[in-house]
């Protein structure tokens, strides 16, 4: 379960989230949609404990993220995170670059990591590519490498950081697919994301963000259905 | 106006004394550059550590390196240091004073080609759990030697020419050396300093080859 306790964070004058609550259980699918500077994609990172938060609390399984007692580097295994940008390391092939981190971080033996690495590469539909660099592959081949990347260190939680708004329209289908199916498998996932149609298909419940605050949180019919704060109404007439 | 007789067959009976010279300087400079490397990389870690002394340590040692001259430098590592009672062997302080210029130079290279990596790299091996040194040692830094690896090539070649200035800590080993002894022996100054500069345009035309064929060996990426 990870809990969000009135957490707020600024970046010098400007608070980005502005004391934010939220629980999500084990096996739910959250997206959070909003618009640009809404703090959406820094809660994301905060989870992770990739930014320092001014108040409030995020507990992982009830490890407190940002208690100075915490060993992120251990909690980190629990999160797989995935970017906006692909952050494929190019100096490394598609299999290399998914067995680095149980190999370094979770200390697996060569074949242990590379059948890990080899069965979620299937997963994400890639294991045609496994020898190969990543400068050759696609924007959308890219970022399901780097979603089998976080899910070969056996993450309880994932968080998905517009993991789409960096490819060619004709590649979001195939990233989208992959989120999908981790969706149906039961993974617990946190996807920020301007997909409507794929929110309102996968979620069990759907967050609004407004300005740094969570402006309303509903499942998709309701949200999407019969939303009731107005800056939600607008954000929902402008996107449609 | 031009009454000199060459006498080549003089000199290049020298030549396997020369030789051997060759391999006293290839040996420092491979030596100069396995140790520089190193250093460079420990320098850009300074300069990255966020501790205000450590940066100012590889700051000074970039400054001096890169803007004095490699005989200063040279000089200062047998001379220099003799006045506080350290004594080196010519050899010893022939490869510190190269040494220490080629990881000033290295440093700034490796600083350069750090900044065209992605920091957004070293972040996604972090939230993959690994420690920023763990980041550094497999994502950041096998990225930043191939961005540095031609500027490297270039380095190794400098230090082969660096160690000409050897002599001038009474240096007599290595190819420069050998060759100012035979020259104060036989007086074919003209034919033996023109088989001196031919081994080392050699030596490192070698070495630029051989870079190339290690490149494509060591970046399939």
């Amino acid at each position: 379960m990870i809990k969000i306790e009135n957490v707020r964070k600024s970046f010098g004058q400007l608070e980005v989230l502005k004391g934010i609550d939220l629980t999500v259980e084990k096996g739910e699918v959250l997206t959070i949609i909003g618009g640009s500077g809404s703090g959406k994609s820094t809660l994301l990172t905060c989870i992770n404990g990739l930014e320092p938060i001014d108040a409030g609390r995020i507990t992982v399984d009830g490890t407190v993220v940002h208690d100075k007692s915490t060993d992120l580097n251990k909690l980190r295994r629990k999160l797989g995170i995935v970017f906006q940008q692909f952050n494929a390391f190019p100096h490394l092939t598609v299999l290399e670059n998914v067995m680095l981190a149980p190999r370094k971080v979770l200390k697996q033996s060569r074949a242990e990591a590379e059948a890990m690495a080899i069965k979620q590469l299937g997963h994400v539909g890639l294991g045609d590519k496994v020898d190969v660099y990543p400068s050759r592959l696609s924007g959308g081949q890219q970022q399901r490498m780097a979603i089998a990347r976080a899910l070969a260190m056996s993450p309880g939680y994932m968080l998905f950081d517009e993991v789409t708004s960096a490819l060619d329209p004709q590649l979001v289908g195939e990233v989208l697919d992959t989120l999908r199916l981790l969706a149906s498998e039961g993974m617990t996932m946190i996807c920020v994301t301007h997909e409507m149609k794929f929110a309102r298909e996968v979620s069990d419940r759907v967050a609004f963000f407004h300005k740094g605050v969570m402006a309303e949180i509903a499942p998709p019919e309701k949200l999407f259905g019969a939303p009731e704060d107005p800056e939600l109404q607008k954000f929902l007439a402008a996107t449609h | 106006m031009f009454n000199y007789t060459f006498q080549w067959n003089q000199a290049l009976a020298r030549l396997p004394q020369m030789l051997d010279g060759a391999l006293v300087t290839m040996q420092i400079a491979i030596l100069s550059m396995a140790i520089g490397v190193l250093l460079a990389i420990l320098l850009t870690g300074c300069r990255l550590s966020g501790i205000r002394v450590l940066q100012g340590f590889a700051v000074t040692w970039v400054e001096i390196a890169r803007n004095t001259p490699a005989l200063f430098q040279i000089y200062m590592a047998h001379f220099g240091v003799a006045s506080f009672g350290i004594h080196f062997s010519p050899f010893t302080s022939l490869l510190i004073g190269i040494t220490f210029n080629n990881a000033g130079y290295l440093a700034e290279n490796f600083r350069g080609a750090l900044k065209a990596i992605s920091d957004t790299q070293s972040r996604a091996g972090r939230s993959l759990g690994m420690t920023p040194v763990q980041a550094f040692r497999y994502i950041v830094l096998p990225q930043m030697l191939r961005i540095a690896y031609l500027p490297m090539t270039n380095q190794m070649v400098w230090a082969i020419l660096m160690t000409s200035l050897g002599v001038t800590v009474g240096m007599n080993s290595d190819l420069y050396g050998v060759t100012q002894d035979l020259n104060a022996l036989t007086f074919r100054t003209f034919e033996l300093f023109a088989i001196a500069a031919v081994i080392f345009y050699v030596i490192t035309k070698v070495i630029g080859l051989g870079a190339r064929l290690l490149a494509t060996r060591l970046f399939r990426y």
